[in-house]
Formats: C-alpha cells, sequence, structure tokens
C-alpha cells in the first residue's frame, strides 16, 4: 500500500472544474514528477491534496486514511507539507518568524531544526531577522522550502519551487530537492523544468486538460517520443 | 500635475525619516508661533485615541480583508456600556486624584472591554462567519458591516435616547505647561493608557506566537493555513482585539470630549479611515503614525477653520494619500 493515493479526484473553483478525474500514487520516500502544459490542473492537484480546493468527487488517502475532506490545517499535522508557486514566504515577517511558523503545530522544542534548516540553507543563516520580503528569488524559495521541512514532513508537495530563478539557481534548488528527498521524505514536484524534474524523480505522471495522459519511470517518459513531442518542446 | 509631485516623492522614505521630517516642521512651525503648541499637543491625545480605533480597523482589514464600517459604532457601545456601568451597577464616583472622573472607571473599563469582545464575536458568529463561508466579496462584506453599523447605533438611541449624556464628573483644573500649552488632566490618563496599550500590542504581535500567526495570516492567509494555522482563532482574536480597542477608544473619546452621543463614533470614522489609509492598509504601527497625523492636524485647522471643518480635513487628508501615495506612507510594495 502506498503512501499517499489519489483516487479519480474531480474538483476546481466555484462553479469552474479543473480536474475531471485525476489519480495518482507515491509510495513512501519517492519522489514523482508531475508535468504538463499551462492550464492542465497540475496546481490545483497539489491544492487538493493539501485541502485548500475541496475535491467534489474522488478520495485522497494518506497513510491508509481518508483526508478527502479534511482540513489544510488539520492536514499538516499528519506530515504533508506544502509550497506554492508564487507567495510562499510571509513577506513581513522575519527568516526566522517564517521558521517558526512552518513549525507552528510543533509543541516541542524546535530549535535544533531551525538549526538543522540554517545547516541545509546557508544563505539564510546570514541575516536571520532580514525581512523575507526583501528576499531575492531564490532566497525566497530557499525559505519556502527550509519552512515546509520544519515539520519534519512524510510526503512534500512542491509547485513549480523553480518558476521564476536563474538556470544556475534552478539547478541549485533541484539539487537540494533531491537532497531533501535522500533524507526520506517523499516528495511530489510540479515542474515546468520537465526535463530535469524527470531525470531525478523515479516515476513521473503527465497530465493534460484535467486528466491523466500518462505514467511511467522517469527516463522512460524522457525518452518516449511522443512525450518529447507534445510536452518537452522536441 | 499631482503626478510630477508623486513622481518627485522618493519611492520609499524609511519610518525613522518620515517620522523625525513630520516631528521637525511641526516643531518649527510652533517655535515660530504659526501653529499654537497647544493645538499640537491636544492632537496628539486626540491621535491617540484615533489610534486605539484606527489600529483594529487595520488588523481586521488585513486579516479579514473588509472595511469594518462599524468600527465607529463599536467605540460609540463601548462608551455607552461604561455609561451604563457607571450610572447603575458601580457605586458613584469622581474625582479621582487630579482627574475629573472617578476610580469606578477603572472598572468598569476593564469590564467594558470584556463586553465588547464579546459583542464582536457573536456579530462574527452570527454574521461575518456565515458571509465568509460562503466566500462573498470584500465589497459585500463592508456593506454588511455599514448594516451592523446603523443598527448598533439605532440600539444606543433605543436604549439610550438621542441626546448627549455625561461620565459622572468633578471640573479640575487644567495643567500649565511653557509655551503656552493648557491640558486638561485628564489627557495624561488618555495618553497614558493609550500608550501603554499600543506597546502591549506591539509586544503581543511581535513576541507571542498568537501575534506572530495573526500578522502571518495579514501577509497570507492561505500560507497560514497550510503552516498549520487555525486561522478561524486568529480571526476571534483580531476582533477582540479590535473590540477592546475599540471600547477602550470610546470611553477615551467620552472622556477627551467629556460628552457622549449616539452618532461619536461614526463621526471618528472618517479620521479612523483617513489614519488607517496614511499609515498603509492592514499595517498597525502605520495606524498608529497616520492617527497622530490626522490627530494634530485636524486639531491645528481649527485655528483657521470652524471645528466643524475637522472631518473634512481627515478625509482629504486621505483623498491626497490616496492620489499620490495609495500604499500609505508605511506600506510596503508587493
Amino acid at each position: 500500500m502506498g503512501l499517499l493515493e489519489v483516487y479519480d479526484v474531480v474538483s476546481g473553483y466555484g462553479e469552474t472544474e479543473i480536474l475531471h478525474g485525476v489519480s495518482i500514487a507515491v509510495d513512501e520516500g519517492e519522489m514523482v514528477t508531475i508535468i504538463g502544459p499551462n492550464g492542465s490542473g497540475k496546481s490545483t492537484l497539489l491544492k487538493t491534496i493539501i485541502g485548500l480546493v475541496q475535491a467534489n468527487k474522488g478520495r485522497v488517502i494518506f497513510q491508509g486514511e481518508d483526508i478527502t475532506r479534511v482540513a489544510p490545517e488539520s492536514i499538516v499535522r499528519k506530515g504533508i507539507c506544502y509550497v506554492p508557486q508564487s507567495s510562499n514566504v510571509f513577506p513581513s515577517l522575519t527568516i526566522h518568524e517564517n521558521l517558526e511558523m512552518g513549525a507552528f503545530v510543533r509543541t516541542d522544542d524546535f530549535r535544533q531544526r531551525i538549526a538543522e534548516m540554517y545547516d541545509l540553507f546557508p544563505d539564510l543563516a546570514e541575516r536571520p531577522r532580514e525581512r523575507a520580503g526583501r528576499l531575492s528569488g531564490g532566497q525566497r524559495q530557499m525559505l519556502a522550502l527550509a519552512r515546509a521541512l520544519m515539520l519534519d514532513p512524510v510526503l512534500l508537495l512542491l509547485d513549480e519551487p523553480s518558476a521564476g530563478l536563474a538556470p544556475n539557481l534552478v539547478t541549485l534548488v533541484l539539487e537540494k530537492i533531491l537532497g531533501i528527498n535522500k533524507t526520506g521524505v517523499a516528495i511530489v514536484l510540479v515542474e515546468q523544468n520537465a526535463h530535469e524534474a524527470l531525470r531525478l524523480s523515479k516515476r513521473g505522471y503527465i497530465l493534460a486538460m484535467g486528466q491523466n495522459q500518462l505514467e511511467d519511470r522517469g527516463e522512460s517518459l524522457l525518452e518516449n517520443p511522443e512525450v518529447a513531442r507534445l510536452y518537452l518542446g522536441g | 500635475m499631482l503626478e510630477q509631485v508623486a513622481r518627485r516623492l522618493p519611492p520609499r522614505w524609511s519610518t525613522g525619516r518620515t517620522v523625525l521630517a513630520i516631528v521637525l516642521v511641526v516643531l518649527v512651525l510652533a517655535f515660530l508661533s504659526i501653529i499654537k503648541m497647544e493645538l499640537v499637543v491636544n492632537g496628539l491625545f486626540l491621535g491617540l485615541i484615533i489610534a486605539l480605533g484606527a489600529i483594529g480597523l487595520s488588523m481586521i482589514y488585513g486579516i479579514l480583508k473588509f472595511a469594518n464600517i462599524a468600527h465607529g459604532d463599536y467605540m460609540t457601545w463601548g462608551a455607552y456600556i461604561a455609561f451604563f456601568l457607571l450610572g447603575t451597577l458601580l457605586p458613584r464616583s469622581t474625582g479621582f486624584g487630579p482627574f475629573t472622573f472617578g476610580y469606578s472607571l477603572f472598572i468598569a473599563l476593564p469590564l467594558t472591554m470584556l463586553a465588547l469582545v464579546a459583542t464582536a464575536l457573536i456579530l462574527d458568529r452570527l454574521i461575518y462567519r456565515r458571509l465568509r463561508r460562503r466566500g462573498v466579496s470584500m465589497v459585500l462584506l463592508a456593506m454588511v458591516s455599514l448594516g451592523v453599523a446603523i443598527a448598533l447605533r439605532g440600539l444606543v438611541q433605543v436604549i439610550w435616547g438621542g441626546g448627549t449624556e455625561q461620565y459622572p464628573r468633578l471640573s479640575k483644573p487644567f495643567y500649565q505647561l511653557p509655551l503656552e500649552v493648557r491640558i486638561p488632566p485628564d489627557s495624561i490618563f488618555i495618553g497614558a493608557l493609550a500608550l501603554i496599550l499600543v506597546v502591549a500590542l506591539y509586544l503581543f504581535l511581535t513576541r507571542t506566537k498568537m501575534g506572530k500567526a495573526m500578522r502571518a495570516t495579514s501577509d497570507n492567509l492561505e500560507l497560514a493555513r497550510v503552516s498549520g494555522i487555525n486561522t478561524e482563532h486568529v480571526i476571534w482574536w483580531t476582533w477582540a482585539i479590535g473590540a477592546s480597542l475599540a471600547a477602550t477608544a470610546g470611553v477615551l473619546l467620552a472622556v477627551f470630549q467629556a460628552q457622549l452621543f449616539p452618532v461619536m463614533g461614526w463621526k471618528i470614522l472618517i479620521p479612523l479611515f483617513a489614519a488607517v489609509i496614511l499609515g498603509g492598509i492592514g499595517n498597525p504601527y502605520g495606524a498608529l503614525a497616520g492617527a497622530l497625523i490626522i490627530g494634530v492636524t485636524a486639531e491645528v485647522s481649527t485655528q483657521w477653520l470652524t471645528p466643524t471643518y475637522k472631518p473634512a480635513i481627515a478625509f482629504g487628508i486621505m483623498i491626497v494619500t490616496l492620489l499620490l501615495r495609495p500604499r500609505g506612507l508605511f506600506g510596503v510594495r508587493e
């Protein structure tokens, strides 16, 4: 039995249905990439898993428990953390306060965890009292990842963590993500940089128009001529 | 023309420099006897009262994302609840120390705060929470709060009538200060209490877990939820803080003006909004600075204009701010 199983989920915003029946599965410690054209429902899928968007049909099962109608603030306590694509830090809070908010549901002493985050992202350790709104794009992404890691999640949902970053930073961010995965955290990665993401991942899904198109090992998707033509720009 | 002026303003004044510049200008004008220092000082006390209302209004906007038009009437209710307590339940007393009011006010004030917090939470449960869950727009929420404002004011008139009332008071001599400044002794109490509350709020917002969660929620509600913050709890705290500050502001305004009447809060709503907009919407420290500027400007204007125009001055400042610098003096660009 997998860590996360999404069965035939239908969801959207108000009257607008975005996902018309999407299913994915993630194993313990596995890294799964989701690619697809703009508007295919990748972000909506992550928001449905974390509970920000209500599923009208279908089920989301995490560690054998149905979390389909559970509120995000409760899902977080079960070990799923989520990094949105944009606006993923609290701009008027300091770096340190952002990390404290990441640990909001923890009642134990999490100073050790903050120190670990500063080790993992040395850029953040330099100015812990700097407001997050004044950070560069790359530093923001690091802080967003660090915030989500404060709870020691079992599963991390990442929505285009490399969006809008310079090429050298894209590689750096993806390397950090691979490093996080190697510590045993399962990851669902939605990415525009499909080549790199698929190369790093064990498996990948292709979404289009709110439906599953393909599912395969990352490398196989990269080698698939149809995938290359339709989704990887030749 | 306005656009040219706006372009010449520096893109980002530091808070410290802005405050310093304003204080210097005021001091120079006062020493040159162009403006009366007494009006400046009284304006600061009025500004502190406005600040207590404006800070709550700004926080409610930041977290609930709507302009609470009933906020002035929350202040009115605060003033009248205290009036009720002072007139019936509590022993009648006047002239405590140098002040016009008696020791009963010190008992009435916390009780009034509690009563208004309860009122705000009940109104949220009955009205705003239902609308929130339906995801209605911020314009509609503001219109609903206008309805609440009118209903609250109507209720005051039904219970206490439309006339002017007073807390039990004993007239006391004014303090004579240098520069021909005369201030009523009650103002010392008003200033001290307002400052204590502002400092307490600052410590709460920067030092406590719930305070930080409130700032986080004001920044980004969805991100707060996926960080595990129960934003409904944050909303309760916001109403509780907004209502207790509004209750205090109402009582202090009644003391400051030496009278209370059903439209007292409604009349101060424009200065409240002007302070919030001037300081940068959603920024409580900006609201404090904005309130002091509005208070001083409105008081000093009475040197040349009749006091009836005070709200017009506030309204004028609000419009100029919106034209020149819509994010306010201390608002941060997204």
